[in-house]
Formats: C-alpha cells, structure tokens, sequence
C-alpha cells in the first residue's frame, strides 16, 4: 500500500517536475510578453528532436545537450519574438488586439513548426534509450533517467528564480512584468527584455523537451498536448504567477498521476475537468492577479 | 421620491477599499453631484451601481426595488443609464446606429426598428448632432463623441442617468453648452448624477453634491454648504 | 417612392447574379461530372465552416478555435447513426449536437474574458479526441468506425443545401438588430451591456448558431471517408483553415471568407499531391504574414485601393 502512494507521488512529482518547466516558460511568454503562445508545445518538441538528433547522429549525451539546445531554441524564441511578436505589439490598435492577434499569429506557427519537423524528421514516434537502468527508492522502482529528469527540473527552476530575484535583469524582467509603462519610463528597454522573456519562455520549452526526450518516445506531432497542459496549469496557477506557474505543474503533475492510477489514458480529461472547475469558480486560479 | 439609494455600499480592489460603507440617496428630478479627489472612488460608485462592478458588501436600491446582484443590462431596462469617463462609443458603427441600438435593446419590450429609427434621429437632434448620421463613431471629435453617448443613453429611456466627467476636455464654450444640455435633459424629468472636475459646471447646475475622499463619503450638502465647508476644502487644498 | 425604388433596384442586381450562380451550382453535377463536382464539394465544405466561423468570430472578436471539434461531432453523428436513420436526419442531428457541444462550451467560456475562451476552444479538439479514444479502447472496444457510403453527387447536392443554409443565416444575422448587437459587442463589450443588451446571451446563442452548419458538413464530409477514427475525426486542421481564409479573405464583407475559402481550398487540393507538409507550412506562413500585413484581409486591401482611386478622383474634380 506504501509502496503504491509512493509510486503514485514520486511518479506525479516526475511528470509535474515536466510540466513545471514547460508551464514556467508559457507563464513567462504570456504573464511579461504578453503572447499566448500556443506554439509552445512545438517548442518542447523541438528540443526533443534537437536532443534526439545530437544524441543518435553526434553521439552527444543528452545532459551535455543542454547547453547546446537550451541556448539554440532561445536564440530562436528571442528572435521570433524580436522581429513577428514585436511588430504585432507596435502595430495592433490595443492590448486587446495584441492578445488576439498574437495568438493566431502563434497558431499560424504552430503549424509551420510542426510540418518542418515533419519534413525533418518524419511523423512516425522516435526515441533513444539514455540512462535507463532502474532506481529501487523505499520499494518502488523507477527509471534513473526519470529522476534525474526530476533533479533538473528542480534545478532549473531554482536557478531561475534565483535569476529572478537576485540579477538586474531579473528584476528588470519583474518590473517589466508588474507595469510594462513604468518600467519603460525607468530605462528598462522595454522591446528586449519582452523578446528576453518570450526567448526565456522558449528555452525552458527547449530544456523540458530535452528532459523528455530522454524518458519517453517523441514524435513530431507531440506539442499539442503540452501545449494544453502548460495552459490548464498556467491558468492553474494564477495567470501571469510564475511562481504559481511552478507550484501548479507539480500539482498537475501529481492530479494526473492519481487519475493514471484509476484509470490510465483519462489524464488529460481530468485536467480539463480541473481547468473548467478553475474557469467556473475561480479564474484568477491559486496565485493569480487579474 | 428616492429614486436611488446606497447603504453601506463597499468595494475592495485587493486589500484597498476604493469605496467604504458609503450611504447615498438621490431624490427623483433632481441634479446631483458627485465630486473628490482623483481616485476618491466616484466611478467606482458609478460601477457599483450600474453594476459594471459588483460590490463585496451593501445594498443599492432604485425605486425602492434592490438592484445590487443585478445584471448591467437589466439594470438598464429598468432605467438606469449612464456614460462613461473614457468614451464608449461604437467607434466603426455609424452614428446613428449607436443610438438605435439603444432604442432597440435599452427598454423591454424592444421598439419596432421603424420606430426605433425615428426616434434615434430625434435624440440626435436633441443633443445637437443632425447630420451625421452614417459616419463612423469614431469619426467625431471628442465633444461630440461625448454628445452621442449622451443620446445613446438617453435611447434607452432612462429615469436616471449617471453622467462620468461629461466635461473632461472640454473648452469653455463646450462646457456651457454641456450644462445646457444637462438642464434640458432634467427638464424631461429625468434624474441626473453628475460625476465633475469643473467646479463651476457642478456648482451652478447641482442641487446637491456628495463630496467622497478615499472611498468614504465626507460631506453632503448644498453647493454653498460644500463650498464652505472646511473639511472639503481640506481636502482639495491638501491634494 | 424614392427609396422603395432605390432599394429593389438594389437589390435586382445582386438578387439575378445569385439566382443564376445558383442555377450554375444546382446543375454543375450535370455538365461537369467526377473530380471537379467532388472539388466543388470540398469548396462548399470550407466556406460553410469559414462562413459559420465568421458568423460568431467576425464581430465580437472572440477567436474560437473549435471548428474541429464541431465538425468531428459531426462525422461522429454520421458514423454512429448513419446505418439506423436516413440521411437527412442524420445530418440534422449532426448539426443538432454540435448546437448543444457549442452551447455548453460557451455557457461555460463565454461569461469569462476572450482568452479564456479561445484557450478554451483550442484545447477542446484534444480533449474530446482523447475521450473518444478512450471510450473507444474502453467501452465500445472497436478502433474506429466505418462510415455509410453515399455517392458523391449526392453529397455534392447535400453540401450545396448547407451551403446556402449558412449564407442566407449569415446574410440575415448580419443585417438584423441581432447582427448590430453582434458587432456592439465586439466593438464595446462593457458599453453593449450598458444598452441592454444581454451581451452572455447573445454571444451563447450565437457561438451555438455557427456551430450547427459545420456539424452538418461534418456529418456529410464524413461519408466520403467511409473509416474514421478520432484522429481522423477531430483534426486541428480545421480549425485552422477557417481561421485563415477568413483572415485572408477579410472578414468585414460576407464575400470575404467566401473569397478566402476559394483561394484556399482550390490551393490545397492543388499543393496536396506533393508533400502534404509543405502546403501547411506555407499556409501557415501565410496566416502570420496576413496578421502582420493584411489586417483587413484581400477584401479590405481591395477596399482601401478602390477608396484611394476614387478619392483621388474627386479630389481633381
């Protein structure tokens, strides 16, 4: 009995470590820049497939993989949001509009991103086997490559936030996303710390992608699920908490392990149950602001 | 009559109360007035009662029915209208259909789109904008802008009509003109609160004024007593 | 007098070219049989679904991005009940789901701000594609459906009554007060409250609306694929292609999306026969370089060129 509990914890905790990461990013791309990116998932897989590509072709061990496909995919994040997300912001009648247009924007990338993968790497699941010999914690077994997956994300996170609440540029990027006007008028340059954010946001898709990589089989079509997770959690959360953001995907992550213990492959459905629940009674979810 | 009435009206934005245990009462035809300091909490008054905002404690009543956990649009129907201090005009709808939607939607039972029509070119008349009907809203300048959200509240067959900083931006002559229309619209027999920053509009057209400060009310009066009050004076010369 | 005369000549124009595009259309299966009859479905399919999509999405601003899922209740509709009942129920009862599927969704959503409501829809294609196939594993134990065969004229025909179901819905939503309320709404939300407007209501009834013509294209689409499966069923795909011709097309004119629909359905049947990936990339490209460039979409550009013709005119008169 224990042991089960514990398998079911651990367990929540290893996936809600994921959809921690991936849920920060989102909070960061939608809470400072403003973009419900809903690409966001093909971001995630992006840095599987980088990481999957490195490790099978170059040979690169996958945790060695981080320093490389963490920065490409923020370079890529910072970009696309320096030249597309900019321009929207400068060019839509009110924030409003932004929010909407740069959500179909990020539709339309959506699309292209998933169909270049596709065109790459094809649209059969793949996948590589890195550290997989089991692990015996307290009676229940687990893959060594899932609890390291934990002790990254963790990690991770705790860099960021020490990032956030020690640099300048965590401060600037707080700032900037508590009143982006004020922080404009004290020298904050605005238009780079939001492509700073949004290419931050994409870099923990890119890490989380990674991470995954490494425990499960990817595929080219896998985005749209966490791209939906990292939402219902967001939303979870508190819109625009990023700390929320972080606490909320190990809740999920926990929820979906129960669920997956009743009942596997009613996860997801679970979430939405949650995520209209959130919708009917409180929006502004657990650390939520407006 | 009392044709509105507030007791023990509260609202928190977070932990700050933006309106704090305010009792109010306004009598049917009369021009009321409602004056403070910049965020005093005078629309957020105006909110709570059109219901725009939902208030966390207290009761609101218009005529003697309470209208406090009431929909925006129901409390219109019932007669309340108002305008707002950031000008919400349907800026790629022609003018007259602003109105029209008014007319239509703004009483129960509805009006025949015929009649509705009629009277919408009427209210545009009234509030001095004839012939510019088939331009976009957003094609006016701002005083008539403010003319047309008149005339569409005015659309909806108010008894009582809410107006925010009718005056904000206005030069002199506009301002003159804005109170005259105030005056016609309480000779029609509607009720007017009157939410203002030029003094001398609120003084010389009010019958009564409400003075809030930080969310509470702190002097009611006539506008000799508010204008010699020392508490209110206090206040304004201390901002 | 004037105006009675003004308005039948009017609409005697526009009314003949309709009258004869319809006659055109009703005995197109006659003069131009096999492949182009099936093209011309598929075109038909894509404006009703873009059309419907307007319907609700054009004035408010409310981005939904369900049209998958309305459209795959339909196949499901189609697929479950095509063998008990005939077909004309079959697909009114298609229509009649994805009503209520639209109805609970917006009852849920739409009090809440728009992004709620679009994250909300967006998602929605996964999850009832996720329940289905769970449902499937789990309780029906099958792995898909096969779908009743119907020839393809009939489809055609089919297709073309919803077609002109939803043009005519959206012509008269469009120029009632219904319509104006509609547009207040996207033009004010708080504002259209003020009016009286039960703005929840209106946005709920008319989400529902644009709902039940793609359910029924859905229901009749899905007899051309005679095996689906939820994958098949509740394809992001279509929410995708209505979002982008009708931003392509413009959305302030009823011919817009229609335009949009045209252009892009002709394009895909085209490009599909090379890698299929390729054409969703460039219409993805497509969509982002309209939001950046085309606001207004073609017709708007149009619009805009025409007004600037013209005014120079009258400017050297």
């Amino acid at each position: 009995m224990l042991v089960t509990m514990l398998d079911v914890v651990i367990g929540g905790l290893l996936m809600g470590g994921i959809y921690a990461l991936i849920a920060v990013g989102l909070s960061l791309q939608y809470g400072v820049a403003r973009v419900l990116n809903i690409a966001h998932g093909e971001f995630i897989m992006l840095g599987a497939f980088a990481t999957w590509t490195l490790y099978i072709v170059f040979g690169i061990n996958p945790l060695v993989s981080l320093v490389i496909v963490g920065p490409v995919v923020f370079i890529i994040g910072f970009i696309l949001h320096r030249t597309l997300f900019t321009r929207l912001r400068t060019s839509s009648a009110s924030p409003a509009a932004f929010e909407g247009n740069s959500l179909l924007a990020s539709f339309g990338l959506l699309f292209i991103i998933q169909n270049v993968a596709i065109l790459i790497w094809g649209s059969a699941p793949s996948g590589y086997t890195y550290l997989a010999f089991p692990v015996n914690l307290g009676g229940a077994i687990f893959a060594a490559n899932r609890l390291v997956t934990l002790g990254f994300a963790v990690g991770i996170g705790l860099v960021f936030y020490l990032f956030l609440a020690r640099t300048r540029l965590g401060k600037a990027i707080r700032a900037a996303a508590q009143d982006p006007a004020t922080a404009g008028l004290m020298g904050v340059n605005i238009n780079r710390v939001l492509a700073l954010c949004f290419g931050l946001g994409a870099l923990m898709a890119g890490f989380a992608g990674l991470l995954i990589s490494m425990c499960f089989s990817i595929q080219a079509t896998m985005g749209l699920q966490y791209t939906i997770i990292a939402i219902i959690v967001v939303v979870l959360g508190g819109l625009g908490s990023i700390p929320g953001s972080f606490i909320g995907g190990f809740i999920l992550g926990l929820i979906g392990s129960i669920v997956t213990y009743i009942e596997p492959g009613l996860s997801l459905a679970a979430y939405y149950v949650i995520f209209i629940l959130l919708l009917l009674v409180k929006p502004t979810g657990i650390m939520g602001k407006k | 009559m009392r044709i509105l009435e507030g007791e023990g009206v509260t609202k928190y934005f977070g932990g700050l109360a933006a309106v704090s245990n305010v009792d109010f009462h306004v009598d049917q035809g009369e021009i009321a007035g409602l004056i403070g300091p910049n965020g005093a909490g005078k629309t957020t008054l105006f909110n709570l009662i059109s219901a725009a905002l939902v208030l966390k404690s207290g009761i609101i009543r218009f005529k003697g029915e309470k209208i406090t956990g009431l929909k925006p649009h129901q409390i219109c129907r019932m007669g309340v209208a108002r305008t707002f201090q950031e000008v919400k005009i349907f800026a790629n709808m022609p003018v007259l259909e602003n109105v029209l939607l008014g007319s239509l939607f703004g009483t129960s039972p509805g009006m025949s789109s015929a009649d509705a029509a009629r009277e919408a070119a009427g209210l545009l008349e009234f509030v001095g904008l004839p012939a510019v009907s088939a331009t976009p809203a957003k094609d006016l300048t701002l005083p008539n802008q403010k003319r047309l959200e008149v005339a569409r509240a005015l659309a909806t067959k108010p008894e009582l009509l809410l107006l925010d900083e009718l005056m904000a931006g206005l030069n002199p002559t506009e301002t003159a003109e804005a109170m005259e229309l105030v005056t016609r619209i309480r000779d029609k027999g509607i009720t007017i609160i009157m939410i203002e920053h030029v003094m001398k509009a609120i003084m010389s057209v009010c019958e009564r004024i409400m003075v809030l400060h930080h969310g509470e009310k702190i002097a009611e009066g006539t506008p000799e007593e508010i204008a010699t009050s020392k508490k209110v004076i206090e206040v304004y010369l201390g901002e | 007098m004037d105006i009675n005369t003004f308005t039948s000549k009017r609409f005697l124009v526009p009314g003949l070219i309709t009258l004869i595009l319809l006659i055109l259309l009703a005995t197109f299966p006659l003069y131009l049989p096999g492949y182009p009859v099936i093209l011309l479905s598929s075109i038909l399919m894509y404006i009703v679904i873009t059309v419907s999509w307007v319907i609700f999405s054009g004035p408010t601003g409310y981005m939904s991005l369900a049209s998958a899922a309305f459209f795959g209740v339909g196949i499901y509709t189609a697929a479950i009940l095509g063998e008990a009942l005939p077909l004309p129920i079959v697909i009114g009862i298609g229509g009649l789901a994805s009503f209520c599927v639209a109805l609970l969704v917006g009852a849920l959503t739409l009090r809440l701000r728009g992004i709620y409501f679009a994250i909300f829809t967006f998602g929605l294609v996964e999850l009832i594609k996720h329940v289905l196939l769970f449902w499937e594993l789990h309780v029906t134990g099958t792995r898909g459906r096969f779908v009743i065969v119907v020839d393809y004229t009939t489809v055609y025909y089919v297709m073309l009554v919803i077609f002109v179901m939803t043009m005519l819905t959206a012509y008269f939503i469009r120029r009632s007060k219904f319509g104006s309320a509609l547009q207040s709404i996207g033009e004010n939300e708080e504002a259209a409250a003020h009016t009286g407007i039960n703005v929840t209501l209106v946005k709920v009834i008319t989400f529902a609306i644009s709902a039940v013509f793609m359910g029924a294209a859905g229901a009749i689409m899905a007899t051309r694929w005679t095996y689906i499966d939820p994958y098949i069923a509740f394809n992001l795909l279509i929410s995708f292609m209505p979002v982008l011709m009708a931003i392509f097309g413009g959305m302030g004119q009823l011919y817009g999306p229609v335009i949009g629909a045209i252009i892009f359905t002709y394009l895909k049947e085209e490009l599909i026969t090379r890698i299929p990936e390729l054409y969703m990339i460039i219409f993805g490209v497509v969509l982002v370089a309209v939001i950046l460039f085309l606001p207004n979409g073609l017709v708007g550009l149009i619009q805009k060129l025409w007004k600037r013709v013209t005014g120079e005119q009258h400017e050297n008169t």
